[in-house]
């Protein structure tokens, strides 16, 4: 059943308008509300809304003509497609002033709003390599900014579509785009807006962009584990900053090995003697006698700082990552007390029942891998201190004793140092020295 | 006679075209430090929009509007004689227009040490051009990079001979032979409007017969109203729905049936008929192919964000590198081509690009429109502001305008502002640089506009966006 469509009281006064543009043709399918036609009055330019939603079915104005209020314009059969009940019509807001009224009208969005608003990127245009060409995004919504920003934002190569803008209507000043620069090259350089993990220094982040890698299979992100990121940190930053060296020795641990075999026999497991905590107690001899090792190069103040302490830390693989627990005055300990220590210590860590301040102090460090295999490796030192010892598998080996081979049990030794602080002479010296230790104790005391 | 001419064995940036994108790109890269050689066929630049368009064009109509506000002076209590137009005065000072114009180029060019070549090119590679020069000079020419700006031209109606005196096109229309007793206008689109008003200015009876449902196809209804009503009483007839069927050369005119919407047929005889039924890129006879440039599918040169063809080397502008085919877009690729030929890195990407209607009254507008708006389903937000209570206009004894603003609803940025009104084609360059700005409808708001002007317009049109 066709309704006619009249035109509605618009205004005090107004009896009559000049139709300056029919928005709909027959056949269309119109929402409530949705604007029919536009009418030049005396005070303004009114929007005819259609009374209901549905389909136009005859327009009998056009425009340039004079209607009058009151008049049918169109008829249209109300219902059809998603429509809902017809809608009485709204007189569209006009004021009662003698000055020229408001005119303005939202279109109203359509029911079957597209559910992808988002068109397909344009195809990349042809372009020469070396031109830094930024999209041209013709017909897309474009960025709220001036041409000169958008010629500085090319020039300095940035997306200008990836600029919030922080002007009225999300205007973007040339401002944010340097903004957007600096904030972009602190994440990608280091830094970046949460250095809350160390703050150290810029760099230490350092990341080039990453591809998608999507395109050649499927991935899943995992956050680091606090472990995680403070290791990546501490070892990002020595890397980066320490110049080290590897210094490789061996040690004949044979006698060393029967007496400790021996001693274990004896004892309760909370007492059990390891290769570590006797290496531990060597290296707190060692660093009595080498000093240097036992320091913090203080680059700033072109200062070393020796430590009147000998705290060493002992790396501890744990189900969620590595710790190092530090083991105090080990220069005033003797190796069943350390022995004890160490085992204690290496239960809670792994249990993570330690406290964080068994983790801090350490001047020295041992990172022990023989129970896991390898015959050597680089440690890398733990900054600020300046020296790491790593110990690898022991394994029988024939060595020569000046007339023949005995088959002995030798233990890899490698000693990561800071050169900046340490010699390559004072490395080898100073390695040489524990090794001296191990395969004759009685040094320890002799040196020590 | 004259040198034979001398074509330069190589260019490091040839030109092909001078028209508004051709010289302009030519005096831009000569500017930025490239050696450039120019190739038209014409004695100075100026391409369509100097010698058979834009300015010549303008021209006629100034001399419309002197007539038409003579005539309506009446009304406000000057009377003026009936005017005399003395066509060959009228025409020697329009073509004195454009040779000034045209001539100061000239003289530009030679100031700025451009190689002018008067003739044709032709690629036979992506870096080798055959250049025919109008004397007959034929040679060969390699280049570093071409900027291609060979314009576009009227399209005729099929079946008619070219160089009829009596079925003409704007290039003839605006040649002004003479004024016609009666002329016909085949097309409802600006260039129609515009010739047709010029010719009715100065004496012609002007029809219009159009197409679609409606004049200026692609312009708001709205806009197109403010003109449709004036030009429905300075023309004889806007015959719209309507088709030309058939056209006839007699001695004294032009028998022309016109065929309605329901498929009734009429003949009616006109002295002449002015065919403005668009205008088609020029891309032919120039060896693309040979050059590796691409066309797209509506016969426009493919070109990327700064203007580069298929052929990387090979820029093109203006007219054959899309629409809107107006000397302003090819001024602003021109610039663009230019300065990446040059190794910097600019690139198109306007905001908007104003069109105007040199019509009386003038129509003009930039950025989004009501009528791609309401296409696109895009929500917006409009004020519209009729000029009947705006003093400037009743001083000028008019009353017919519209000024509308198109906004983002949410965020007030100005997205397209339109004016129908006398001076609409100067009011829109505000509108222009709103949207580059990136503009919202406060700053148009908190701009002061000088009193009384019909830029103010502007401003209370804005205004009416924040009336509760």
């Amino acid at each position: 059943m066709a309704q006619e469509i009249r035109v509605p009281e618009v205004s005090d006064g107004v009896t009559e308008g000049l139709v300056i543009s029919v928005a709909v043709a027959v056949g269309d399918k119109v929402e409530a509300d949705q604007t029919l036609l536009e009418m030049e009055t005396d005070k303004a330019v009114v929007a005819i809304p259609s009374p209901f939603a549905g389909t136009i079915a005859e327009i009998r104005v056009s425009e340039g003509e004079t209607v009058q209020v009151g008049a049918v314009i169109m008829t249209g059969e109300p219902g059809g497609g998603e429509a809902a009940a017809p809608v009485p019509a709204e007189e569209p807001a006009a004021e009662p002033s003698a000055a020229p009224a408001v005119a303005s009208a939202v279109e109203p969005e359509p029911e079957e709003a597209p559910a992808a608003p988002e068109p397909a990127p344009a195809p990349a245009p042809t372009q020469v390599a070396d031109v830094d060409l930024t999209p041209v995004r013709e017909g897309e919504r474009v960025a709220p900014a001036a041409p000169s920003v958008r010629r500085l934002s090319r020039d300095l190569g940035v997306d200008i579509y990836q600029v919030q803008g922080t002007g009225p209507g999300g205007r973007i000043s040339e401002e944010d785009v340097r903004l957007f620069v600096r904030e972009t090259m602190q994440r990608i350089t280091g830094g970046g807006p949460a250095p809350a993990v160390t703050g150290e220094f810029p760099g230490l982040h350092a990341q080039r962009p990453l591809p998608d890698f999507s395109k050649w299979g499927g991935v899943t992100q995992e956050p680091m584990s606090k472990v995680r990121s403070i290791t990546a940190d501490a070892m990002s930053y020595a890397w980066s900053t320490i110049p080290m060296v590897t210094q490789y020795d061996k040690a004949d641990i044979t006698e060393l090995e029967e007496f400790r075999k021996e001693f274990n026999s004896k004892v309760d497991p909370a007492g059990k003697l390891t290769m570590t905590a006797i290496l531990v107690k060597i290296c707190a001899a060692a660093l009595r006698a080498f000093p240097q090792f036992n320091s913090t190069l203080d680059l700033a103040r072109r200062e070393l700082i020796l430590k009147d302490y000998v705290h060493i830390g002992v790396a501890v693989d744990t189900p969620g990552g590595l710790l190092v627990p530090v083991l105090r005055d080990t220069d005033r300990k003797g190796i069943e007390t350390l022995a004890v220590e160490l085992n204690e210590m290496a239960a809670k860590t792994r249990e993570r029942r330690m406290s964080p301040a068994d983790l801090e102090g350490g001047s020295f460090t041992i990172s022990n891998l023989g129970g896991i295999g390898g015959t050597a490796f680089t440690p890398i030192v733990y900054a600020p201190q300046v020296a790491i010892l790593g110990v690898s598998r022991a394994g029988m080996e024939p060595v020569w004793d000046g007339s023949q081979f005995n088959p002995r049990l030798v233990m890899p030794l490698s000693l990561t140092y800071d050169h900046r602080v340490i010699d390559g002479a004072d490395g080898a010296r100073f390695l040489r020295w524990i090794c001296q230790a191990i395969e004759k104790p009685i040094n320890l005391v002799m040196k020590g | 006679m004259s040198e034979k001419t001398v074509i330069p064995a190589q260019a490091q940036l040839v030109v092909i075209g001078a028209g508004p994108g051709g010289y302009a790109a030519a005096f831009k890269a000569a500017e930025l430090g490239l050696q450039v050689t120019v190739i038209d066929p014409e004695a100075n630049p100026g391409g369509v929009c100097l010698h058979r368009g834009c300015i010549p064009s303008k021209a006629l109509l100034h001399v419309s509007k002197l007539v038409n506000e003579a005539a309506e002076s009446v009304a406000i209590g000057v009377t003026f004689a009936k005017p005399k137009i003395d066509v060959d005065k009228v025409r020697a000072w329009k073509d004195e227009v454009v040779g000034k114009l045209t001539g100061g180029l000239g003289m530009k060019i030679q100031h700025k040490k451009l190689t002018y070549v008067r003739g044709m090119a032709q690629f036979t590679s992506a870096t080798t051009l055959s250049v025919t020069a109008v004397d007959g000079t034929v040679g060969e020419m390699t280049f570093e990079q071409a900027i291609v700006a060979t314009g576009s031209r009227p399209i005729m109606l099929p079946g008619v001979e070219p160089g009829s005196e009596r079925i003409i096109d704007s290039t003839g229309a605006l040649e002004l032979a003479d004024v016609p007793a009666s002329l016909l206008v085949v097309g409802g689109g600006y260039i129609g409007l515009e010739l047709g008003s010029a010719y009715q200015g100065m004496g012609s009876k002007v029809s219009v017969v159009e197409m679609t449902n409606g004049l200026l196809p692609g312009c708001d209804r709205d806009l197109v109203s403010v003109l449709k009503r004036r030009l429905d009483v300075k023309f004889d007839a806007i015959m719209l729905n309507t088709k030309v069927a058939g056209l006839k050369e007699m001695k004294t005119g032009v028998q022309v049936t016109l065929e309605d919407k329901k498929g009734e047929k009429t003949t009616q005889k006109f002295a002449k008929v002015l065919v403005a039924i668009g205008r088609r890129p020029n891309t032919e006879d120039l060896g693309f192919d040979r050059a590796g440039i691409e066309l797209d599918e509506k016969g426009f040169v493919k070109v990327d964000g700064q203007r580069r063809t298929a052929a990387a080397n090979i820029f093109a502008i203006g007219d054959i590198a899309g629409e809107p085919m107006l000397a302003h877009k090819a001024y602003a690729e021109a610039a663009v081509a230019a300065e990446a030929a040059a190794g910097r890195k600019a690139v198109y990407d306007p905001r908007a690009i104003p069109a105007v209607v040199f019509t009386d009254p003038e129509i003009a507008w930039c950025g989004i429109t009501e009528t791609e708006a309401r296409a696109a389903k895009r929500k917006v937000k409009t004020a519209k502001l009729p000029w009947r209570g705006v003093g400037r206009t009743l001083t000028l004894g008019r009353e017919d305008g519209i000024t509308k603003l198109i906004v983002d609803p949410e965020t007030e940025l100005v997205l397209g502002v339109a004016v129908a009104g006398p001076g609409a084609g100067e009011l829109i360059a505000e509108g222009v640089l709103a949207i580059e700005m990136a503009a919202v409808a406060s700053d148009l708001r908190g701009t002061i506009h000088p009193h009384p002007t019909l830029s103010e317009t502007i401003y209370e049109a804005a205004e009416m966006l924040f009336k509760p």
